[in-house]
């Protein structure tokens, strides 16, 4: 194996010279940004090459081996979650190509590129590391990347909502912190191989427990979410998508690892974590069918979403944790599609009618149709309606509750299903709706270039789902859920 | 004649490629939409044609497509698929013509159209699936395709019932996604099988089957309009007439109660069910549906809607025919899903039609508009006497083998049924055929124009299927009537 060209590599650090070659060149900071995700895109279809042929991958950073240097390790998980953000990162690239093209915009293209390809070397950091630390420097460079896109569009509720989020995000990288620095006086290692050979102690729950508590402030999960619908929702479209479909999805694969590495003490913990998933079912269904705006609404099904993860995970206990897993896994890989797409939409649904308040969109005269066309595939597999990836992922849910009796799972899962439909039917029966117009309809306003990219998300998430079998089996290579029992 | 392996599929994609083409192409571009539309209905035609000749010379279609680990995707062409496609087919192509005259000059048509299609191929895809899963992939199609038809209107009235409309049909899906899983937990498959897949698990767990056949019936029940989810129906009768003869005919309700006959026969299979104890109950329960809608619909002043609730009624035979248990019976109901289907799809037109042309949408209004439209109105006649039972119209057929079916059963209250609901039929509709042919007009509307003036595009669809309605009961016997086939069927599913 050759150290020096290897694909991981270039995964991580393609996105961190193209972040700085952005800074330094302004003008070029488009170009430079499409290129490097293209060149990063690139790479992992390489390195998913390579895992589809040969199992997972390891390459020793500087020839070092664990525990005393870095490894860089690709299992199918990870390389999943590494086509999920360059792929997706790519598409929404594209449309924010065109949602930055205003007069008035200078300073935000100046900026998104070169945060948003530094988040994206954090995020690849995250899916190839293979120790606690490293997961904790990513973890930071996301945070201080994500922040930055969270206040580029410069309005004061972005810069509230934004410093609410730092604080959050801060609080949770300090939390992990601190359990890393547990981990290390009783282990005195920090890779994934030492954490499996540690002792388990009182100390080393803690450090559990710490660790956990900071992951899932950082994936918003209820009631923890405090910080997320503002950000989400007072963000740039592109900024919202990358945000709400990528970010959230790395503090809950780094929650997904560390239980599979460290497994919960005890079957309560696993049920108190999917009665938080339920809390955020039930909490962030009530509060999008009250939002009276449409980013906010779609920022509030994030909360649902993540919540509806962590049941996935609790589905089965402790039995069927491994199945759990894969199930969790296809609503991440569901989710971080569509929900990309329904940002992208709603924010071009924003800029044709002029604004995005709920209650009067079957009032405009102007209709964006294909926008509205790419929300409600967003929504179909958002909702879990056949055959998208979405549906695919609650069916693996509620198959595995049932099995393992479990039936307050699936009533959970089905209150929310309900939920779903009827917040997202407040926005598409508007879309339908002509009577409140006042003025001559303009509709069928034919393409638009800027729908494209929104549009080949959504028909993704649904297209995915006749996929899901091959899926499955790709993210299976190499063990991430431990070996089957 | 070459073999084709993919030919449902092709089936398939004929009404389900059309519709993204149909969203793409601009609004003014009418004749190019006419000309898309007509010809992928003509070709589907065809190709359901040459599917059932292949079918009734026993070649097997299957084809399969993993989506899961265990769990597949399969279309199967069996006789029961072909008979509800081949209505499907035919309607499809009448109604398109009957579409195309009636939103002439209406708005966002590249939208309807679109969602016609997608409407379409969900019923397609219903009739073939192999399985409960895939079943349900296109059964939710159906309930997202057919939203936007609904209310394509937009009419302000229909906004406050829509929340009771998208509860009734999305519950309905989501019961049957559990429904689904819970046959999949279960029974270890979701298979179509003459014969059912459970009945080891009826032998180990009765109160779950029992269970998970309430839970089926009950979203199936909900298309279906079984009492007491029928409530949905009658709102959405402020659809376009089109897309009301449609519902009503082939695509929604028609859906459920096909649903109903695979998982009675193929799911659970006849003996096991009855084994089970729950075909009595759900006889006695389309018992009731069939007269509940009945009583409604004498009461009805508002044409569509007295329709409707004849649909809620109507459709009940059919379940009624499933659950009595005996083949005879089972002819009745299978003969019924086509011959209401034709029946109702003539008076869901004619309706349409009195509308356009007359402005009449009230039976208090229907003085006279035999004179009027005279075509229209012989259509919607024979359909009205048809849905009666008077022989040798298509429902007889129907009505007479299910009473046969109800004694062979020793279900002998069937026959008052059957009898109860003819007499109350006829309250309702020979009141209607009575105003249009033998009052006089002039009391009604003053200043009517002389000769309403619809397009024969509105006029030809309604006499097409009157004419059917005739010929399938007049010509029951004849080899490829629905009555024939429906013998074919029942003869695999009773695995005689």
């Amino acid at each position: 194996m050759t150290p020096d060209l290897d694909p991981m590599i270039l995964a991580i650090f393609l996105p961190l010279f193209g972040a700085i070659a952005a800074f330094m060149l302004p003008r070029a900071a488009a170009l430079i940004g499409l290129v490097t995700l293209a060149m990063t895109t690139g790479a992992v279809f390489w390195l998913a090459q390579r895992v589809l042929a040969s199992g997972a991958v390891i390459v020793p950073l500087g020839g070092w081996g664990a525990p005393l240097g870095i490894d860089l390790r690709a299992d199918g998980l990870s390389v999943a979650m590494l086509l999920l953000t360059s792929a997706v990162g790519f598409l929404v690239s594209v449309a924010a190509l065109d949602s930055l093209k205003g007069a008035d915009q200078a300073r935000q293209r100046q900026y998104f590129w070169p945060l948003w390809l530094l988040l994206l070397t954090g995020m690849n950091g995250v899916y190839l590391s293979t120790d606690i630390f490293n997961l904790y420097v990513m973890i930071e460079v996301i945070a201080l990347a994500a922040v930055g896109l969270t206040v580029l569009s410069g309005t004061k509720a972005a810069l509230r909502a934004g410093l609410e989020y730092m604080y959050a995000s801060i609080l949770g990288a300090l939390l992990f912190l601190m359990g890393v620095g547990f981990v290390y006086m009783q282990a005195g290692r920090l890779d994934f191989a030492g954490l499996i050979a540690a002792e388990p102690s009182a100390a080393m729950s803690a450090a559990l427990a710490l660790m956990i508590v900071g992951l899932l402030l950082k994936t918003a999960l209820f009631p923890l979410h405090f910080w997320l619908p503002a950000a989400h929702a007072n963000a740039t479209a592109p900024a919202s998508a990358l945000l709400s479909g990528l970010v959230v999805k790395a503090a809950l694969y780094i929650f997904l690892r560390l239980t599979t590495y460290m497994p919960l003490p005890d079957e309560i913990l696993i049920t108190l974590i999917g009665a938080l998933g339920a809390g955020a079912v039930l909490w962030g269904g009530l509060q999008a069918l009250r939002a009276e705006r449409l980013k906010l609404l779609v920022a509030w099904s994030t909360v649902v979403q993540i919540g509806l993860i962590f049941i996935a995970f609790a589905r089965a206990g402790q039995v069927g944790l491994a199945e759990s897993w894969k199930a969790a896994a296809l609503l991440i890989l569901a989710h971080g599609v569509a929900k990309a797409a329904m940002f992208l939409a709603a924010g071009r649904i924003k800029d044709e009618i002029g604004h995005d308040r709920i209650r009067d969109l079957d009032r405009a005269p102007v209709r964006p149709t294909l926008a509205q066309f790419t929300f409600a595939l967003a929504a179909i597999s958002l909702i879990g309606l056949p055959p998208s990836l979405g549906f695919i992922g609650k069916w693996s849910l509620m198959e595995g509750a049932m099995a393992a009796g479990y039936w307050h799972w699936v009533a959970i899962t089905m209150i929310g299903t309900f939920m779903s439909v009827a917040y997202f039917s407040r926005v598409l029966s508007a879309f339908l709706r002509f009577d409140r117009v006042r003025a001559p309809v303009g509709e069928h306003q034919g393409w638009a270039l800027a729908d494209a990219a929104p549009l080949t998300l959504a028909l993704t998430a649904i297209g995915l789902g006749l996929m899901a079998a091959p899926i499955l089996r790709f993210i299976e290579i190499g063990y991430p859920f431990g070996a089957a029992l | 004649m070459m073999d084709a392996p993919l030919l449902p599929l092709f089936i398939l994609m004929t009404s389900l490629l059309a519709a993204p083409i149909l969203f793409a192409l601009p609004e003014r571009s009418a004749r190019l939409r006419t000309g898309i539309n007509l010809s992928m209905a003509a070709l589907k035609v065809a190709l359901v044609g040459w599917l059932s000749l292949k079918v009734s010379q026993g070649v097997i279609y299957d084809l399969r497509f993993e989506m899961l680990p265990g769990l597949e995707f399969k279309l199967q062409a069996d006789p029961l698929a072909i008979l509800f496609i081949a209505l499907s087919a035919v309607l499809w192509l009448i109604t398109t013509v009957y579409s195309v005259g009636y939103l002439e000059h209406g708005p966002h048509r590249a939208r309807f159209f679109g969602f016609f299609s997608l409407c379409v191929a969900a019923t397609v895809g219903i009739a073939m699936s192999g399985n409960l899963f895939t079943f349900l992939l296109f059964y939710e199609l159906l309930t997202l395709a057919t939203y936007p038809l609904v209310i394509h209107r937009g009419d302000v009235f229909f906004f406050i019932d829509w929340g009771i409309y998208v509860i009734y049909t999305l519950a309905g899906g989501l019961v049957l996604l559990l429904g689904t899983l819970g046959l999949w937990v279960l029974a270890g498959t979701t298979d179509f099988v003459p014969g059912g897949v459970l009945a080891d698990v009826v032998a180990e767990t009765p109160l779950a089957a029992k269970l998970l056949f309430v839970v089926l019936i009950g979203a199936l029940g909900v298309k279906a309009a079984l009492f007491p989810f029928h409530a949905w129906l009658p709102i959405a009768m402020v659809a376009p007439a089109p897309v009301s003869a449609l519902l009503h005919a082939v695509a929604v309700v028609k859906a459920g109660a096909f649903g109903i006959m695979r998982v009675v026969y193929e799911v659970f299979g006849i003996e096991t069910a009855q084994a089970l104890g729950v075909t009595v109950p759900l006889a006695v329960l389309a018992g009731i549906t069939i007269i509940y809608g009945s009583l409604r619909a004498i009461t009805q002043d508002d044409i569509k809607k007295r329709l409707a609730y004849s649909t809620v009624s109507q459709v009940s035979y059919i379940t009624l025919g499933v659950a009595l248990a005996s083949p005879i019976a089972a002819i009745g109901a299978l003969a019924h899903l086509i011959h209401q289907g034709l029946m109702k799809i003539t008076m869901f037109m004619a309706a349409g039609n009195l509308a356009e042309g007359l402005g009449v949408k009230r039976v208090s209004q229907m003085d006279g508009v035999g004179r009027a439209m005279p075509g229209t109105m012989l259509a919607f006649s024979l359909a009205a006497l048809g849905m009666i039972g008077l022989p040798p119209l298509a429902g007889f057929v129907s009505k007479w083998y299910l009473a046969q079916g109800g004694l062979e059963a020793g279900q002998d209250w069937v026959i008052a049924l059957l009898l109860g609901s003819s007499l109350l039929n006829a309250i309702y509709f020979l009141p209607m055929l009575h105003r249009a042919w033998f009052c006089d007009a002039a009391a009604q509307r003053d200043g009517a124009p002389g000769r309403p003036r619809i397009g024969w595009m509105l006029a030809a669809p309604p006499i097409t299927t009157a004419v059917l309605v005739l010929v399938a009961g007049g010509f029951a016997n004849a080899p490829f009537s629905p009555l024939e086939w429906t013998r074919f069927i029942v003869a695999i599913e009773y695995q005689e």
